[in-house]
């Protein structure tokens, strides 16, 4: 606990008033955990978890299986709203604002963070009218052929599509079906991404190809990635969170910290392959 | 000439098991022919005493003629007022369980919760499990008194009480099978959606159904298939006089109610009026054939939408 405390600390220390907003929040901060918990009936699946997530970075979200990565991921944008029986307790801080306050509107909070599955899941429609998807719900859909395109080329997709947008989903190959994926959750142009292991069930050249879609990504948004792969995280991310079993964040800080020098011995364990 | 250290792949179990092994197949066998050959029975018979029937009456009278009238002392055989009679039906009860099932499968899919849902789905069930004849005295004593209420020229026997009775007969299976299908639908891509900033209404319009929308049109159609060939209560609540009207608060006449009407009777065996019922049995029996095999070309064409 002491950890998690220090590095809040080290926040602590940079920490300005941004305006009249209670409280004042890092300008560099986009969300912050304060003594989030999430539980599923009984069960305890994050445990009071504090953290702040820079704006316009990569942050990846490391951990043994079931230790809470994707409960955490989904609590970000209330997804866990959609699971009978989940709860949680404390605060979560996006902008500045508890997304857990009783004005606050999922359905608007999602509008904002958008979401790329473990599973490539395109809808079973045209390569067009998933990209389309979003922008067509949200109303968003004046200059929809230019949205549609845009994305696709942000996600690096649209030099593989571009002659046959009216294809199925489905009928892609799994990479370029998680670059769909990511094209979908970009066209609406959210502030944040999450990622919930999007390269696991991937080939090499496809893993590389959503690690460079990545990189590229964090100039305009902010990424917030779990992942299984101790190597990836090291590679893309720049600030590292590792959970481990119980729920727990036990250390979060830069990932050439986290990888060269955890000040945690049961982070060290872990990452070296000795413990998880 | 087997070696000892050869191994034996010759018998996979005691004698005795191969023999009950053949015996069972010969038993499913056997179920599976008798099925068929009722079927056939049945087309044969209704074939045959159809053609009787049309080597006395014209078949060009039976499919141009709008007028039915078998009893008559001058009996005239034109199938169309029947026809009409099953199609009001068929329509009116459509147009009234189509929305109402489809509604309450979204409900029951995608807005209640488990608690709620393990309730309700059994309850549909029941609710079509309840005999048809109920159901028919159900719009003699209540719809009918409730359209007359509105109405008061409306008779005892009227097309509107048989289309709602029949509509509210096969609400339950248009829902049954419809949330069946949008059970189905993957919950990825829910989640797909959800996390695009979807409402629920998004999600159940234009992503749940679409998916799910060869299994929710095969559940119409058997629904309208059943209403079709729908019997005792469109007999008691709409009445048995053959004729084409378009105004719901008369009485008409199905094809199945006319053939209570004869197999009921006091027709004799072979009379030409007794025949009609073959030709009329025939006659609806195509049309729920069709319905059956538009069901499976719907069924096939759209299915693996999602994979
Ligand atoms: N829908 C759910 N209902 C009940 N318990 C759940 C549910 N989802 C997750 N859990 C439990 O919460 C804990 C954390 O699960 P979570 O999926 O967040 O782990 P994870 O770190 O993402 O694991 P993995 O690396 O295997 O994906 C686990 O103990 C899991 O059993
Ligand atoms: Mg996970």
């Amino acid at each position: 606990m002491s950890l998690v405390d220090a590095v809040t600390d080290r926040f602590a220390t940079d920490l300005r008033a941004e305006s009249t907003r209670e409280p004042p929040a890092d300008p560099d901060t986009i969300i912050e955990a304060r003594d989030l918990s999430v539980y599923y009936g009984e069960t305890l699946a994050i445990d009071s978890v504090s953290m702040r997530i820079p704006e316009r970075q990569v942050t990846a979200i490391i951990g043994p299986s079931g230790c809470g990565k994707s409960t955490f991921l989904r609590s970000i944008n209330r997804m866990n709203d959609l699971v009978q029986g989940a709860r949680v307790e404390g605060e979560l801080h996006f902008k500045g604002k508890n997304v857990y306050d009783e004005d606050v509107d999922p359905v608007a909070l999602r509008r904002l963070i958008g979401m790329v599955f473990q599973r490539p899941n395109p809808f079973p429609k045209s390569i067009y009218d998933n990209v389309a998807y979003g922008l067509r719900i949200q109303d968003k859909d004046d200059n929809l052929d230019e949205r549609v395109e845009q994305a696709l080329r942000q996600a690096a997709l649209w030099d593989e599509v571009n002659d046959q947008l009216d294809k199925n989903g489905l009928d892609l190959s799994g990479g370029q079906q998680q670059r769909l994926c990511i094209a979908r959750a970009i066209a609406t142009d959210p502030e944040v991404i999450l990622m919930d292991e999007p390269a696991s069930a991937l080939d090499p050249v496809a893993t590389a190809q959503i690690e460079d879609l990545i990189d590229d990504l964090a100039r305009d948004y902010t990424v917030i990635i779990v992942t299984h792969n101790m190597q990836q995280a090291a590679r893309i991310s720049d600030k590292t969170a590792v959970f481990l079993t119980g729920g727990e964040l036990v250390e979060f800080g830069d990932t050439s910290q986290i990888f060269s020098d955890p000040e945690n011995e049961r982070v060290e364990a872990y990452i070296t392959g000795r413990f998880g | 000439m087997s070696t000892a250290d050869e191994v034996d792949l010759s018998h996979g179990g005691s004698r005795r098991e191969h023999r009950v092994d053949s015996l069972v197949r010969w038993v499913f066998f056997i179920c599976a022919l008798l099925t068929i050959l009722t079927t056939v029975g049945i087309i044969l018979v209704l074939v045959q005493g159809a053609v009787t029937f049309f080597l006395d009456v014209s078949i060009i009278e039976y499919f141009t003629s709008i007028d039915w009238a078998p009893l008559d002392a001058d009996p005239s055989f034109g199938i169309w007022p029947l026809i009409w009679g099953t199609l009001v039906i068929t329509v009116g009860s459509a147009l009234i369980a189509v929305p109402i099932g489809t509604l309450t499968a979204i409900y029951l899919s995608e807005y209640a919760s488990d608690q709620t849902r393990s309730v309700l789905k059994p309850l549909l069930e029941i609710l079509a499990g309840i005999p048809t004849i109920v159901y028919g005295f159900f719009a003699l004593s209540f719809i009918t008194p409730q359209i007359q209420r509105v109405f008061p020229d409306t008779g005892t026997f009227n097309a509107l009480a048989g289309a709602i009775v029949v509509g509210i007969m096969i609400i339950p299976m248009v829902s049954s099978l419809s949330e069946d299908a949008m059970h189905a639908v993957p919950d990825d891509l829910r989640q797909a959606a959800y996390g695009l900033g979807a409402t629920r209404f998004d999600v159940s319009t234009n992503v749940v159904v679409p998916a799910a929308l060869s299994g929710i049109v095969a559940a119409y159609i058997l629904a309208i298939s059943r209403a079709i060939g729908e019997t005792m209560a469109v007999t008691l609540a709409a009445g048995m006089r053959p004729q084409i009207t378009t105004n719901p608060l008369e009485p008409i006449q199905t094809m199945t109610a006319y053939m209570v009407q004869v197999g009921t009777g006091d027709l004799s065996v072979g009379s030409i009026g007794y025949q009609s019922l073959f030709a009329v049995g025939l006659t609806l029996f195509a049309m729920t054939l069709a319905m059956n095999l538009v069901s499976l070309w719907i069924k096939g064409r759209y299915r693996e939408v999602y994979r």
